[in-house]
């Protein structure tokens, strides 16, 4: 589409014990684009997101950040790559012994010479923003599956990071949530020219958000092109994950 | 950056890797110089830190001028500064903390509810208890037994092992004092009687406070954070009933076989030191052994493990079905069902020496 791309994955090969879960998939994202992952489920869509982020380790393949390969980066240079990128996890994955406010300051603390009231100012706008501020100082155990989940995405976009993995981020919100976090999304893309990737099955926010999609079934790309493309292509699967979703 | 006709003019990329050298060079400007007017036009590129930097010039600068003017961000610049200010977010108080006397107030009550609640558990279970005796249809096929295995049989090697080497070492230590005093036949009377009444029923209690009560406490506890429990009270299934009951009735049981075998072992351990450094026959060892021991020191012994295995299996769901949380509470459950098990265990303990000296 533009530019060159931020990352590059080459026949990516992902097993469970003999099962393949990714067969082959090569894909570019590219920067200042919103990504989405769609296909079934078992589909492979969070196997791809975890490989890319070696967070599982892939059979075979390669995958190149920045032009960098990172599957066999060690691991001072890959805590390095690691600092460009947010990760929201299906479930938030907040350290359920802090605070919601100890969770967003983490990286920040950690990663940054940032002074403490800077650092306070981020904290409260990335919970401000996520429409959390009221939760600012409770803990995760206090808190409902959907805040849980926005409190997870104010700590992956702490540092502004230059691409932002979502993995289900609209499951179990309102539609209304839901909406004001697709905006937030295409505010970042826009404002901070952040690349987004994102799996997910709402087909509502696939429409509101979406530049690119990457459709995968068995462990296959069946489509990698705009949305438009993707329901003119004929194909069947996609047109029926389409069709079922209307209403 | 430099102040001119009290304006400061910013310039550069005002991201997370400047803000801590933009600061630092700020300060100076800041405490000097009267500005009234800060020109946004030099930034080319703006994060939520440069943004967060641009808030606290503003939150300084503020108090001094009269008016303040921030202008001629770059379109991009001013959208990013737009999402990322805090400046008009409400500061959100931190709850009070409280004093020394409402914490105590406040655990007090805590501790007076957690009692209530546990003696409230305690009678559901002995009452779901006898019924189940009579009535088991609402109770899965097998439970009794896999609870038993689960409960008892796994228990046997480290409850022979742990008991054995007890047996050993108070045999040893008091053969070197009672050979001293050429009092060496009273090996026997010795452990007879601290193992029957004493030692076996709280090693044995405790172990499987640490081993089985953790494990009851955890299994509840995750079927709390997982609404398995919930699943069981929309089927018409008493929680109480279908999974604490088996356990109730399984440890019943194998509480008294476990403390046989660690009498059993615990005497071996105190045979060896006696035959082997003390000069006792096997018969003599036997003989004084037996003749020691009452029926009510067995009576005792028997009745203080099966209480034990109850305090164990009643605390243990307590804390299981007291979870809060995830994961985290589990764990917290967990460790606080053991920690309450063996601190319940030795206080009876000490209230049954009392009571039947």
């Amino acid at each position: 589409m533009k530019n060159e791309a931020i990352i590059e994955i080459r026949d990516l090969v992902a097993k469970y014990g003999e099962k393949t879960v990714l067969d082959g998939i090569s894909v570019d994202i590219y920067p200042g684009e919103v990504t989405v992952i769609l296909g079934g489920s078992g589909c492979g869509k969070t196997t791809l997101l975890k490989n890319m982020l070696r967070l599982y380790e892939p059979f075979s393949g390669s995958v190149r950040f920045c032009g960098e390969e990172i599957l066999t980066m060690d691991e001072k240079a890959f805590n390095r790559v690691l600092q460009q990128i947010g990760m929201l996890f299906q479930n938030g994955a907040l350290l359920n012994s802090m605070s919601v406010y100890d969770n967003v300051s983490i990286p920040l603390e950690l990663h940054t010479k940032l002074p403490r009231h800077i650092i306070d100012r981020i904290i409260r706008v990335k919970l401000h923003l996520v429409g959390l501020s009221e939760a600012i100082y409770k803990f995760p155990s206090e808190l409902s599956g959907g805040m849980k989940k926005r409190a997870a995405l104010a700590r992956a976009m702490a540092l502004d990071p230059l691409i932002l993995f979502c993995d289900e981020p609209s499951a179990g919100l309102d539609p209304i949530t839901s909406a004001a976090l697709d905006d937030l999304i295409l505010d970042l893309k826009q404002q901070l020219s952040m690349t987004i990737v994102i799996v997910t099955h709402e087909l509502a926010s696939i429409h509101r958000i979406a530049d690119r999609i990457i459709f995968l079934e068995g462990g296959k790309m069946l489509f990698n092109g705009s949305l438009p493309d993707a329901k003119r292509a004929g194909i069947p699967q996609i047109d029926r994950f389409f069709e079922v979703g209307k209403f | 950056m430099k102040v001119s006709n009290a304006t400061l003019y910013l310039e550069g990329e005002f991201s997370k890797h400047k803000v801590y050298e933009l600061e630092r060079e700020l300060n100076s400007f800041l405490k000097t110089e009267h500005i009234n007017t800060v020109d946004l036009s030099g930034i080319s590129m703006i994060d939520s830190a440069g943004v967060a930097l641009l808030d606290e010039i503003h939150t300084r600068l503020q108090p001094k001028a009269r008016i303040l003017l921030f202008r001629a961000a770059s379109s991009e610049v001013q959208a990013v500064i737009d999402t990322f200010t805090t400046l008009k977010l409400e500061v959100q108080a931190r709850d009070r903390e409280m004093g020394f006397f409402e914490k105590l107030g406040d655990s007090a009550l805590y501790g007076w509810s957690q009692l209530v609640e546990t003696f409230t558990l305690a009678s559901e279970v002995f009452y779901y208890s006898v019924i189940g005796l009579f009535d088991r249809r609402k109770q899965r096929k097998g439970s009794f037994v896999q609870q038993a295995l689960l409960l008892g049989f796994d228990a046997l090697p480290i409850v022979a092992l742990l008991s054995f080497i007890i047996g050993f070492i108070i045999a040893l230590q008091s053969g070197v004092l009672l050979r001293d005093f050429g009092a060496n036949v009273f090996i026997a009377d010795l452990m007879a009687v601290s193992i029957v009444r004493e030692l076996s029923p709280l090693i044995t209690a405790i172990i499987v406070a640490g081993r089985s009560g953790s494990a009851i406490a955890s299994e509840i506890a995750t079927m709390q954070v997982t609404e398995e429990l919930d699943a069981l009270r929309m089927m018409a299934l008493n929680p109480i009933r279908y999974v604490v009951v088996p356990k109730f009735h399984a440890i019943t049981v194998v509480m008294p076989i476990l403390i046989v075998l660690s009498i059993l072992v615990s005497m071996i351990g105190g045979a060896i030191i006696a035959l082997g450094y003390l000069g006792l026959s096997v018969e003599v060892f036997y003989a004084r052994s037996v003749e020691i021991l009452t029926i009510k020191d067995i009576v005792i012994s028997f009745g203080k493990s099966i209480w034990f295995a109850w305090v164990i299996v009643v605390i243990g769901s307590h804390f299981g079905f007291q979870v809060k949380g995830g994961a985290e509470g589990v764990g917290k459950s967990t460790t606080s069902a053991v920690v309450a098990s063996i601190f319940a265990v030795i206080i009876f303990d000490a209230i049954f020496s009392l009571l039947y000296l």
